[in-house]
């Protein structure tokens, strides 16, 4: 499921809430992987107060839906919840909310990355960053998840 | 023919508009629809661009009813 929220969540909450209910899906899944982006307040060495987060509705449930199905072809996996904030946004509030669940937890882990770094370079959202001293800057470009990863 | 060209993030601060209204009578690229629309403004080097809601290079062929779109490198998650 994929939704874009224009209002503050619990991830937390949004996860109790979809298993709840869904048997089939707890006994299927041997592994649940969950991926939680949080907003800081601080980026490029400046206090950020707040954060407005615009998208293009209709092509960013169309991107989404592309990438879990690039996923699909790739990993074997059950289901996938996936909601995403826009609007204004404060620190400590959660951005993005991703949950793979998988028969083993290899295909759980590595969709869920897929999914995730997919987003960030290619999901139509753009981020605004309202600085602690009431100035405003966008966001120019998402760094590299895989760069960070061991040699 | 007639497009729709939509604008977002920072190009749409730095276009001044949000959208415009596009009319020609001979099939034009993506790259032309930019220049008839922006005669003063050469396209940034980083630009993105969308049709329909799928990316498209700036040689694609626009048709009649597309919605066209431009907008920097993308920054959710």
């Amino acid at each position: 499921m994929i939704q874009i929220r224009g209002h503050s969540f619990d991830p937390w909450a949004e996860l109790v809430n979809y298993q709840t209910g869904n048997r089939i899906l707890l006994s299927q899944a041997g592994a649940t992987c969950v991926f939680v982006g949080t907003m800081r307040d601080f980026n490029d060495g400046n206090s950020v107060r707040s954060m407005l987060l615009e998208h293009y509705s209709g092509m960013t449930e169309k991107q989404l839906a592309n990438i879990i199905d690039a996923a699909k072809q790739q990993w074997s996996f059950s289901d996938v919840l996936l909601v995403h904030r826009t609007g204004e946004i404060e620190p400590s509030e959660t951005i993005v909310l991703l949950a793979t669940w998988a028969a083993h937890r290899g295909d759980a882990y590595d969709a869920n990355r897929f999914i995730m770094e997919s987003l960030k370079s290619k999901a139509p959202f753009w981020k605004k960053e309202i600085l602690a001293d009431g100035k405003a800057r966008w966001v120019e470009k998402n760094t590299d998840g895989y760069s960070q990863l061991p040699k | 023919m007639s497009i729709k060209v939509k604008y977002f993030g920072s190009l749409k601060q730095w276009v001044g508009r949000s959208e415009d209204e596009l009319n020609f009578s001979v099939r034009i690229s993506v790259k032309e629809a930019w220049q008839q629309v922006n005669i003063d403004k050469p396209m940034p080097v980083n630009t993105l661009s969308s049709v329909n809601f799928d990316y498209v290079d700036p040689d694609y062929m626009l048709n009649d009813g597309d919605e066209l779109a431009f907008f920097p490198p993308v920054t959710g998650g």
